[in-house]
């Protein structure tokens, strides 16, 4: 990830001095995650040289962030809210239908690797329920219909 | 229309969030003028002549919590807007994000320029999308423009901010935590005092205010704080964002002057329940602030002392609508596996508390629940509040508690005969 130092430079245009390097932190593990799709223990090893920093606080603040993962998951992260406002708007049918259609459950990966199953907490967006994430994009107000039209382009 | 409007008195077109059009709105003359006009500590006293209370969920007045800010004192100061917005049914600042977001810029330097402070961060939650586009468009606009960076339109005053992602904790929007995520840390609650103002960001005076009370800013500057205070309540000047959700037949972002009936409101211009059906309960601000149902909620007024007279709050303004035949044992469950899964595990009554309060509401909706059950949840629930470093513990045995003392009935019933009074739904099929 020694490519991505530039863009961490960049960044230190902005930031105040003192704690520099700790502020960088979750930045810099959003930006690996982005390209490698979850942190690798190489990228520990390279933040804790690059950042001066303990690997074990690197690995404290893995294991508490839930957006941060350790392991690769599936090509799409359908992330559904089962959040009170979108539990009363229906999330609780796309959960079944997701299982009936995918096989999977929360927490699970479809074997051919392709779909990755979570359920989230409040999404910031129940107005528009019931909401999921895919990758990184809201879907909202979703139907089985929709749903199903989107699991469709999803390849 | 509920009142008068402060930060949503623009139209909202296509291009409505950018510089140009914020401009033509008259954006930044009050950044300008304040520059060369006031000093640091006009600004603070106008926020506190405003008496505008804080939207995150407290409502701690901001002039207060600003006030134990010496901008002279010779220090780093910090700023943080706090638009971490993970309170479930809350969804107002992405509003601000999305489409105001030079309001709360032009609010941010003005509240800076008041504190003393050379950096400021936006600490938004890890998962928004457009409203991240949104404001980091809108701070590369002010940047190119000289609002942003050294000697700001040809003052003294230099400024910056920076955006920061969160990734995907509840508890980092406790202003504290939120304060050790950016740190590096993981995001633990701080034992107070020291104050943040006193030592907050690496031990610097850091005042972090909600999204949306920051963009309320540049308002009260521009026509003063007495202007403010003239609208809504005594005891709660101003307006306010309500996000509505839930069985509610026109959801969404509503700009409500404080004092505006709750039934007027949620009749006229949210269209009632969705469906048509009758209204079962109300969550006024958020889960953490504790349910009503509607012979108590109908007969308020939008604003925090009604909301605090009957034991709830309008909390962060994410108001859940709750429509007749849904199950509230099953709502608790989903509000406490939430609260579970969120606790950040530092203070053994919410660690342990909530885990029991979780694991007791299934073992009910599982049909093994026993009357000592719902007694052990409330001595539980009470047992919590007040005992936890952060708000976390409490808004678990709140909403439990505000949700037993309505609803006990039900609670009863799903233990005497093993199956919900409601047919165990949440989701009802509302033509709407
Ligand atoms: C568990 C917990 C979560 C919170 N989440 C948020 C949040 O997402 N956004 C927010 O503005 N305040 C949140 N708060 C309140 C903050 O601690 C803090 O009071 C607030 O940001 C101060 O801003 P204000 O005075 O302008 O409301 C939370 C508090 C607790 C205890
Ligand atoms: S109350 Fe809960 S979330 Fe808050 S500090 Fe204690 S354990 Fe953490
Ligand atoms: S409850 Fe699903 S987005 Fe808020």
């Amino acid at each position: 990830m020694k490519h991505l130092i530039p863009e961490f430079e960049a960044l230190k245009q902005r930031l105040p001095l003192e704690g520099l390097n700790g502020v960088l932190l979750l930045p810099c593990l959003h930006r690996i995650q982005q390209e490698r799709g979850y942190i690798h223990d190489e990228d520990i090893a390279f933040l804790a040289d690059y950042l001066a920093m303990p690997a074990i606080q690197i690995i404290e603040a893995l294991s508490f962030y839930t957006m941060l993962r350790r392991a690769p998951i599936g090509r799409w992260h359908l992330q559904l809210c089962h959040n009170l406002p979108c539990a009363l708007c229906g999330s609780d049918n796309l959960f079944d239908y997701l299982h009936e259609r995918l096989g999977i459950r929360p927490g699970e990966t479809t074997p051919d690797g392709r779909f990755t199953l979570s359920a989230v907490e409040c999404l910031g967006c129940c107005g528009t329920a019931p909401v999921m994430m895919i990758n990184e994009t809201y879907h909202e107000q979703l139907t089985l219909e929709s749903l199903e039209a989107l699991l469709k382009e999803l390849n | 229309m509920p009142g008068r409007k402060i930060l949503t008195d623009f139209p909202l077109t296509p291009t409505a969030h950018h510089l140009d059009d914020y401009r033509a709105r008259g954006g930044y003359e009050t950044l300008a003028k304040a520059l060369h006009s006031l000093r640091p500590e006009d600004i603070i006293q106008e926020v506190v002549d405003a008496g505008i209370q804080g939207r995150g969920g407290a409502a701690f007045p901001a002039g207060r919590k600003w006030q134990v800010v010496n901008p002279h004192d010779g220090q780093p100061h910090y700023l943080v807007a706090n638009a971490d917005e993970g309170e479930p049914g809350t969804f107002k600042d992405r509003w601000v994000l999305e489409y105001a977001p030079h309001q709360l810029l032009e609010s941010m330097l003005l509240c800076a320029y008041g504190l003393g402070v050379r950096h400021c961060f936006i600490y938004i939650r890890g998962e928004y999308d457009r409203p991240l586009q949104r404001i980091q468009t809108a701070v590369e606009e002010a940047y190119a423009a000289g609002y942003f960076g050294e000697q700001i339109l040809g003052s003294t005053f230099s400024c910056d901010v920076v955006i920061f992602r969160g990734a995907g904790s509840y508890v980092c929007g406790e202003a504290s935590a939120l304060l050790n995520s950016l740190e590096g840390k993981r995001g633990y609650p701080r034992n107070r005092p020291p104050r943040l103002t006193v030592q907050g960001l690496w031990q610097r005076p850091t005042v972090v205010n909600n999204t949306e009370t920051l963009a309320n800013i540049a308002w009260i500057i521009r026509h003063g704080g007495a202007a403010y205070r003239a609208i809504g309540t005594e005891k709660s000047p101003g307006t306010r964002l309500i996000s509505i959700s839930g069985h509610v037949a026109k959801p969404g972002v509503y700009e409500v002057e404080m004092g505006y009936p709750f039934k007027t409101f949620l009749e006229q211009d949210c269209g009632g329940v969705a469906g048509g059906r009758a209204l079962k309960a109300v969550i006024p601000g958020g889960t953490s602030s504790p349910i009503l149902p509607p012979d108590i909620i109908e007969g308020l007024s939008l604003d925090h002392e009604s909301f605090w007279d009957v034991d709830s709050g309008l909390g962060s303004g994410g108001m859940i609508i709750i429509a007749e035949g849904t199950c509230m044992v099953r709502a608790l469950a989903v509000m406490l596996r939430f609260y579970h899964h969120e606790s950040c595990g530092q203070c053994t009554p919410c660690r342990e508390g909530v885990g029991w309060m979780h694991r007791i509401i299934q073992r009910i909706l599982h049909g093994q629940g026993t009357n000592e059950d719902l007694e052990r949840l409330e001595y539980i629930a009470k047992f919590n509040t007040g005992t936890t470093i952060c708000g976390l513990g409490d808004a678990a045995g709140a909403a439990t508690i505000g949700i037993l003392k309505h609803f006990r009935h039900e609670f009863d019933h799903f233990i005497s005969h093993k199956r919900s009074l409601c047919d165990g739904r949440l989701e009802l099929r509302c033509a709407s």
